[in-house]
């Protein structure tokens, strides 16, 4: 059904020459098993073990842009949840920006930046503007910084026309604009995105991405980003790391990735190898 | 602090312009009012005075507590924490730099604060319209009383907010919701004032923590709480400490244990 790989596919890049420096998210046999109970007779149920990620070892330097791609139900969401904290892993040790997410969430959360592609962050019934003040009391943004960020997103992602407009009132591509402002205003040093051009339009995503390689360049702000978008990869990503299954099947550099082939067929070809 | 205040601030002006939902429940409490009214004249028609109060007293009672009702919400029915635990929006609220409990109390307080601007008078100016009403002049005693709404308020909110964290386990907190309504309303005081039951049940109703939430708020305006305003502040914080305190319990295991739904 799926046409054979006219080239090899490349494995594992090769380990880069130069140490890297302290990398900014370390993950080393990252683990999260689901647990539910299924039936299995009449009164009888079972405990079911699902394993969502399984052993993932990630390192990211501080700047990079990753591409976090995968099938549907690879298990990128959860990687996500358990890099921000909320999901705490069944085993395995991770560090972000020098923090256990576990231990140390709150102090992890004033570093870092999250956007949910399918929910929003920001409070559905309040102004986009009240959504951007109750952030910065969350954060304790400096009120002059706060000031000078939020002119800046304004700007550069057109948000004056809708500022004043409540959440629930927003398109889903203004929504998404809000959305990711709301993750900035407090100059994480890393940000994940989880589909964060999902629905958006052809401009729309555009705008999106040259926003984010612009504040990947500019600020040297660490992106994670996750996709289902082939555009979004090949724009912007310089590593890709795919999973499936909850494994990593590929991390390495986009170019060694598609090898000047047509990055969409390499891509398909990546999530139709079994058992790797 | 600040972030709470904040909170509390736009949660307030966002329940404030819920005005028509407002108006709709005003009505509500106010027909109630009217219903509760008649059963328990009915009941003081037998007895003038039952544990020091006239039917005068009854009246108040009645129109106080429908009063009361949205911004102290009596009936239990859980923050707004439990519908985001039940869409998986919860993972927002869990990796922010806030603790998780206070958070909910800010946006919680913020709504209290608005139905009770917006609930809270109505009731009971309709009800001294058609009813005999005591109610108190000395401002001391409605110090007091506010002193004891502000204590109920707290015990309430601890209440709902553990049924509210139930959600994490069970996906809905509606049963449990649906449980703690009959049980609240009851031991609260809403059917009967709990002193006009029958003495060995008041006693032990006396002592579970819904009755800091409207009962002894009224008992203390009436100035007939036994123990006066010291044992009603120590009765209902020792509540309110005790359920707190379970919540923060409740709220570390959850979030050792629990699983965010959706993608
Ligand atoms: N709460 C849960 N309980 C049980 N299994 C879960 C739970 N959440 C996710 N899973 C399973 O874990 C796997 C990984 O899910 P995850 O949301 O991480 O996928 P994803 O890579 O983000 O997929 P998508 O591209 O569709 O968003 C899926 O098979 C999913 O069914
Ligand atoms: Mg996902």
């Amino acid at each position: 059904m799926t046409a054979l790989p006219s080239q090899p596919l490349p494995d594992r890049a090769e380990p880069p020459t130069n140490p890297p420096t302290d990398p900014v998210i370390l993950a080393e046999g990252l683990t999260k098993v689901f647990s539910s109970r299924a039936r299995a007779g009449r009164l009888r149920r079972e405990r079911v073990d699902f394993t969502a990620v399984d052993a993932i070892d990630l390192r990211v330097a501080p700047g990079e842009l990753v591409g976090y791609i995968g099938p549907n139900g690879a298990g990128k969401s959860t990687t996500i949840k358990m890099l921000t904290g909320i999901l705490t892993p069944s085993s395995g040790t991770l560090r972000v920006a020098g923090y256990d997410p576990q231990r140390d969430r709150v102090k992890l959360a004033r570093r870092i930046g999250v956007v949910f592609g399918q929910r929003t962050t920001l409070w559905w019934d309040l102004p986009l503007r009240d959504s951007f003040t109750l952030l910065q009391r969350l954060y304790r943004i400096p009120p002059a910084r706060f000031a000078e960020n939020l002119a800046f997103y304004t700007e550069a992602l057109d948000l004056g026309p809708f500022l004043d407009r409540p959440v629930r009132q927003l398109s889903l591509g203004q929504r998404m604009r809000g959305d990711i402002t709301a993750a900035l205003l407090h100059d994480p040093a890393v940000v994940y995105l989880d589909e964060p051009t999902i629905g958006l339009d052809v401009v729309s995503k555009h705008a999106v991405r040259e926003f984010l390689r612009d504040l990947n360049l500019r600020t040297g702000t660490t992106i994670l980003l996750t996709t289902h978008d082939v555009d979004d990869i090949e724009r912007l990503c310089s590593r890709v790391v795919a999973i499936d299954h909850g494994r990593v099947t590929y991390d390495g550099s986009l170019e060694a990735l598609r090898a000047e082939r047509d990055l969409e067929t390499v891509v398909r070809e990546l999530y139709s190898r079994q058992g790797v | 602090m600040r972030v709470y205040l904040t909170a509390a601030r736009l949660s307030l002006r966002r329940h404030l312009a819920y005005r028509s939902s407002a108006a709709a429940g005003v009505a509500t409490n106010t027909v109630f009012g009217f219903i509760r009214t008649f059963v328990l004249l009915a009941l003081w028609r037998q007895k003038t005075v039952i544990n020091g109060w006239d039917a005068a007293d009854a009246c108040t009672y009645s129109f106080l507590t429908q009063a009361l009702i949205a911004p102290m919400g009596v009936f239990m029915t859980g923050t707004e924490l439990g519908p985001r635990i039940r869409t998986g929006d919860v993972a927002v609220d869990l990796y922010r730099p806030v603790d998780f409990q206070s958070w909910w109390l800010a946006l919680d307080a913020g709504r209290a604060v608005g139905s009770g601007m917006l609930r809270s008078l109505p009731p009971v100016l309709v009800g001294a319209l058609f009813f005999p009403m005591a109610l108190p002049l000395s401002p001391l005693r409605w110090a007091a009383f506010l002193l004891c709404c502000l204590v109920g308020y707290l015990v309430s909110f601890s209440l709902r907010y553990l049924i509210s964290l139930v959600a994490f386990w069970t996906m809905d907190e509606r049963g449990m919701a649906a449980i703690t309504f009959a049980v609240g309303f009851f031991c609260s005081g809403m059917i009967l004032p709990l002193t006009a039951m029958p003495p060995r049940l008041d006693s032990v109703l006396q002592l579970t923590p819904w009755a800091a939430v409207i009962q002894i708020p009224a008992s203390v305006l009436f100035g007939t709480q036994s123990g006066g305003l010291a044992y009603a502040l120590a009765f209902g914080l020792a509540w309110a400490l005790l359920l707190l305190g379970a919540g923060r319990l409740l709220t570390g295991a959850a979030r050792r244990k629990v699983v965010v739904q959706g993608g």
